[in-house]
């Protein structure tokens, strides 16, 4: 799945939690070789459920790894409220405590909030001050995947009593009160967002798509399995014409 | 009867064990008041209520774990993994402790717990949705491996697993769920309704763990498939025009090995087709099998026909899915050989 080493964002897989562990790993590689680098990984509210995440916090505490461990809560894990995951905990922060890593917990959509605690968490691991947990308190609006329908598990009407808000929204009428943006400049922005990533799509599906296009060639299934293919695969990828 | 998908024959296996004995309980990711993603476990909440139909959080160890503690007090929990690709954290406790507690208590204390969980491709899920791991479980002593390939058997082989004294992996290939599927993802879809076993009856009825079927006799070859390569391996015979014995194993483990190895003996000709990889997959211990029981009959080498040893691919399912192309070709080289 996609990946970009050149931004420092990590090979995303589809098995939960399995990732909020290795960033502690990788985050005390930086510190094993003396590197100012640190790390950052998230993960859902549900997810946090996983031995992984409980893994991650016992190394990220015993060894003061520098990491910041992102919790987002966005109430919902597919059809089950995320007081399924908590249990009796209060909180998703409040897991940090028994770990003893300092835990903050946020409102997510609020952008100026989010931003200040992860320049502090940055600041802690960076000064080499160990890991930071943080719970982000946010909302799904839309539906787990294109093929699932949030009514029928939670009522149409929960998203919009929800009282935090959109965080764009929040943030643009926060600039435009403080009279560093203005309706026109946001217009204008958002459509030159939208035509931005109408751009990138346009250029990703000249390289084909599922239904049209260029097809990656059968040869490339067989590739990047090992450093060195090994006689065995290539004997299957011959058997399949390639 | 009435005429059931294999979703509506899994649930109501359930349901009628559920009914018939209280210490049946299901649980799982989003099973409880949803209905599970696939909608196994659809109306079994309402029904019977939260104590024997729940959800669970996302943590596979902790389902199978707190399963294989109930089934050690008297509970029988049938409990769902979302898919067999999420079964890996579970692993320990599968291989383990579920595996082995009768052997280690020396019967003291025993584990009749059932992990259903969706299986194989067809889907377009790619790494993560994709997976069939039968051959995890089969290299494990002291677990049983169900895969079905239609509705009638999946209720009845669901009802035996929830009944069986020992843990069983139940694994229901996905992309049979609402119909059957021969490979041929450019026609389209044929419903359950549509087929002979589709017919479910509505009550109880179980189909012995252990027992293969052949679905279509034949004299010149046997194939051995379970799950979606079962249809595969009807339609590439069909196409091929081959007089070929079709034998759907149903249970992995205990294997039913007197059916092949009566085929074989007539037949002289064996493929082998799983969707699995094919290093160390289950058609290995087949093929192993085959040579041990049916060498002196056999006029060519077992063929296997299987998945490529790669992750599976998301843009080239049907170039990794072993197809009716494949299987057709294979049969072919058994039959000139
Ligand atoms: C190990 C594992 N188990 C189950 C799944 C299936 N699954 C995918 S997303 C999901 C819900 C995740 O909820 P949450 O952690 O709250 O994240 P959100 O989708 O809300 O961001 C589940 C159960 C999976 N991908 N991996
Ligand atoms: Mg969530």
């Amino acid at each position: 799945m996609y990946s970009s080493k050149e931004h420092g964002f990590f090979t995303i897989s589809g098995n939960l939690a399995t990732q909020y562990v290795q960033a502690v790993g990788w985050a005390m590689a930086s510190a094993i070789k003396n590197d100012t680098k640190i790390a950052a990984a998230w993960i859902g509210d549900g997810s946090t459920a996983e031995s992984d995440f409980h893994s991650a916090l016992v190394f990220a505490s015993t060894y003061k790894a520098p990491v910041i461990l992102n919790i987002v809560n966005n109430q919902w894990a597919i059809s089950t409220f995320q007081g399924i995951a908590r249990g009796g905990s209060g909180t998703f922060a409040a897991r940090g405590l028994g770990f003893g890593i300092p835990a903050l917990r946020v409102d997510g959509n609020d952008y100026l909030a989010v931003y200040a605690v992860s320049l502090w968490a940055t600041e802690r691991a960076r000064r080499n001050l160990g890991p930071t947990l943080i719970e982000y308190v946010t909302y799904r609006v839309g539906g787990h995947s294109s093929s699932d329908d949030p009514s029928a598990y939670r009522p149409k009407t929960e998203s919009e009593a929800w009282p935090l808000g959109d965080p764009v929204l929040r943030l643009k009428k926060h600039l435009i009160v403080r009279g560093a943006w203005s309706e026109e400049r946001h217009v204008q922005a958002e459509a030159e967002i939208l035509d931005e990533v109408i751009q990138a799509q346009k250029e990703a599906e000249t390289h084909g798509t599922l239904h049209a296009g260029g097809k990656p060639s059968v040869r490339d299934i067989f590739e990047g399995v090992y450093a060195e293919m090994p006689p065995h695969i290539r004997r299957q990828r011959q058997k399949a014409g390639y | 009867m009435a005429r059931m998908t294999m979703i509506e024959a899994v649930r109501s296996a359930m349901d009628v064990s559920m009914e018939r004995d209280d210490d049946v309980v299901v649980f799982g990711e989003d099973v409880g008041y949803f209905g599970g993603v696939f909608r196994c476990t659809q109306g079994l909440q309402a029904k019977y209520g939260k104590t024997r139909c729940f959800d669970a959080p996302i943590s596979e160890s902790g389902i199978v774990g707190t399963a294989i503690g109930m089934a050690a007090y008297g509970l029988k929990p049938c409990v769902e993994i979302q898919f067999a690709d999420y079964m890996y954290p579970a692993y320990d406790q599968i291989t383990q402790e579920a595996a082995r507690i009768r052997y280690r208590s020396n019967g003291d204390f025993t584990c009749p717990i059932v992990l259903r969980m969706p299986t194989g491709g067809g889907i377009f899920g790619g790494q993560t949705h994709s997976q069939s791991p039968e051959a995890l479980f089969t290299h494990v002593c002291g677990l049983k491996v169900v895969v079905p390939s239609n509705p009638y058997d999946a209720k009845g082989l669901l009802i035996a697993s929830i009944e069986d004294p020992d843990p069983v992996m139940f694994l229901e290939p996905k992309r049979l769920y609402n119909g059957p599927f021969d490979g041929h993802h450019d026609r389209p879809v044929t419903p359950w309704s549509k087929h002979d076993l589709g017919e479910v009856p509505e009550g109880h009825y179980s189909i012995p763990i252990g027992k293969a079927e052949i679905r279509r006799q034949g004299a010149a070859v046997t194939v051995i498939a379970y799950g979606t390569m079962v249809h595969v391996a009807l339609a590439a015979a069909e196409e091929m025009g081959i007089d070929a014995e079709v034998i759907d194993l149903r249970s992995l483990l205990p294997l039913d090995l007197d059916t092949i190895v009566q085929s074989v003996t007539k037949t002289g000709r064996c493929v082998v087709v799983h969707e699995a990889t094919l290093t160390s997959g289950y058609g290995a211990e087949l093929t192993a099998l085959v040579q041990e029981h049916c060498f002196y009959h056999l006029e060519a080498p077992v063929v296997r026909v299987t998945g490529w040893d790669t992750p599976y691919p998301h843009a080239q399912e049907w170039d990794y899915f072993p197809g009716p192309g494949r299987v057709g070709r294979a049969l072919a080289e058994v039959m000139e050989a």
